[in-house]
């Protein structure tokens, strides 16, 4: 279970959950779940070219979710938020669909990008997913109380001289970051289920801010591990481990929160 | 006594001041000054410019014309003077937040190496009366509760101008005259000069000072016998206004043209229209 190759697992989910958790929180308290959904998609194409053209996956994933950001902050200026993120959604993932049949060995390909391929993390690919996770701490720890301040009311924000674009921008380019360091782990699809869930039941069971920000982190590194030793025992794939105890550790917060 | 004194200095000064939004005039001429620890209220109808002229003293709205001045200085360098509450105020009942750290967030804005003064925080929730609520979730809250709360936040940052937009809109009439004492003490105790929006301006004449009426982006300021007069409203509005008075509450009515007809009926239709 500990040997070398899924040594990499390991760590590499550690430090994940790290980064998901904590930007997850603040997913949570900006209601941007859809936007949560969208990036990660949004990365997709960029891993199938990656793929096809031969260069590294983290370029293609990154490159990708940053265009996602472009294009939905051009979007949602132009009109609503929700249009944007739909159409930024399906445009993703058919082009990412294109780059896929261009290239051979399509299904597995497709599989790996949308539910993760967990033993094929490389030792190298683990040193910039370090730099990425501190520096996406740092920056939330550094921003934390404006942040706070800002998702939860704006206008009181405003009246700090905080501007509400400039946090959307920063946070987005955050979420795309993450999504691209996600993808290659847990898949597309399942990034969502790591940003949401943890950070939701924290806030449940905690009503103190940093209180539940810790506790957010704690929660997505129980729920990364516990998934990817269930599926070491069970030899079912980690994503449907991710997925389904999200959904179960959300429930049982509302169950046992008391205030 | 110093030499000479700040504190004579309006707190606010808002000079010719002149709004366009999308082509339209929303403000025009607006002039006025907030005298240290006075109680001041913008009287208006819905898009009469109250609003756009808030958020123009706190720098979110730019102006064309006119100038606004905090303490002698642009406003934009002096946001930490002010304090905002805005008027709708709604947080997510499982916010992970409390009273306490909402009035905390009222220092944001302090560079990372500054300690946050819980000394202020503290005075701020004793000044609203949250202590009982301060470990509570904001969320959990009644509206009343949490608009306490956020002037709390508000007053974290030791303000010395408080803006509040339309604090009685949503109250019922014990928490009102609650508020309009609050506000009160903060202007005389505190020193601190308060600036209200309203579109009625009787819960709020205990404690006023100071008053700007605005109609159609116009403004009359001044002491209320000074502006609440049929002569100065006549103007502003542009057609024949009268002001009664009924047992120190103060109505403006359009005049009416069929004479003879008893003031109680214009009291009903004064009170309909504020359901």
């Amino acid at each position: 279970m500990f040997s070398s190759f899924l040594l990499h697992t390991w760590i590499a989910a550690t430090l994940l959950a790290i980064a998901a958790g904590s930007l997850g929180y603040f997913v949570v308290l900006r209601r941007s779940a859809f936007a949560a959904h969208a990036l990660p998609l949004a990365a997709f194409p960029g891993g199938a070219l990656a793929s096809l053209l031969g260069f590294a996956p983290l370029w293609g994933l990154g490159g990708f979710a940053i265009i996602g950001v472009l294009f939905l902050r051009i979007f949602s200026l132009l009109g609503r938020r929700d249009v944007a993120m739909g159409l930024l959604l399906s445009s993703f993932l058919a082009l990412g669909g294109l780059f896929l049949s261009l290239g051979r060995e399509y299904a597995a390909r497709v599989y790996g990008l949308l539910f993760g391929e967990v033993l094929g993390i490389s030792s190298a690919s683990l040193l910039p997913l370090a730099l990425l996770v501190s520096v996406v701490l740092l920056l939330l720890l550094w921003q934390f109380p404006i942040l706070l301040l800002e998702s939860t009311q704006p206008e009181l924000a405003n009246a700090h001289a905080i501007s509400s674009a400039r946090i959307e921008w920063f946070f987005l380019l955050l979420l795309a970051l993450v999504s691209a360091a996600a993808v290659p782990v847990v898949g597309t699809l399942l990034v969502f289920t790591l940003l949401v869930s943890p950070a939701a039941a924290a806030q449940r069971l905690s009503r103190r801010p940093y209180h539940a920000w810790a506790l957010a982190i704690l929660f997505a590194e129980l729920l990364s591990w516990s998934s990817i030793a269930l599926s070491y025992w069970s030899n079912w794939p980690l994503s449907f481990f991710v997925g389904v105890q999200g959904a179960l550790l959300f429930l049982f917060s509302r169950i046992f929160a008391r205030s | 006594m110093p030499a000479f004194s700040v504190s004579t200095d309006p707190v606010l000064e808002v000079s010719n001041l002149g709004v366009r939004l999308g082509g339209r005039q929303v403000l025009q001429d607006i002039s006025f000054t907030l005298k240290k620890g006075s109680v001041s209220a913008l009287i208006g109808e819905n898009g009469a410019g109250k609003t756009t002229l808030l958020r123009s003293i706190l720098g979110i709205q730019t102006w064309q014309k006119g100038s606004i001045r905090v303490l002698g200085k642009t406003a934009r360098g002096q946001l930490s003077q002010i304090g905002y509450v805005p008027q709708k105020i709604a947080f997510d009942p499982y916010l992970p937040l409390r009273t306490r750290d909402l009035v905390a967030l009222g220092q944001t804005g302090r560079h990372w190496w500054q300690r946050s003064d819980t000394a202020a925080v503290a005075e701020a929730l004793a000044a609203v009366q949250a202590e009982s609520f301060a470990e509570q979730r904001v969320g959990m809250l009644s509206g009343g509760q949490q608009q306490r709360a956020v002037i709390a936040h508000a007053l974290a940052r030791r303000p010395r101008l408080l803006l509040l937009d339309e604090p009685l809109a949503n109250l019922d009439f014990a928490s009102a005259s609650r508020l309009v004492e609050l506000l009160g003490v903060l202007a005389r105790k505190q020193g601190i000069s308060v600036l209200v929006t309203a579109h009625d301006m009787n819960p709020l004449l205990p404690i006023l000072d100071h008053l700007v009426y605005l109609v159609g982006g116009r403004a009359a300021a001044g002491n209320v016998a000074e502006v609440v007069r049929s002569d100065v409203l006549n103007r502003l509005y542009g057609y024949p206004v009268e002001v009664l008075q009924h047992r120190g509450r103060l109505l403006v009515l359009p005049e009416n043209p069929q004479q003879g007809l008893e003031i109680p009926c214009h009291v009903h239709e004064h009170l309909d229209q504020h359901d």
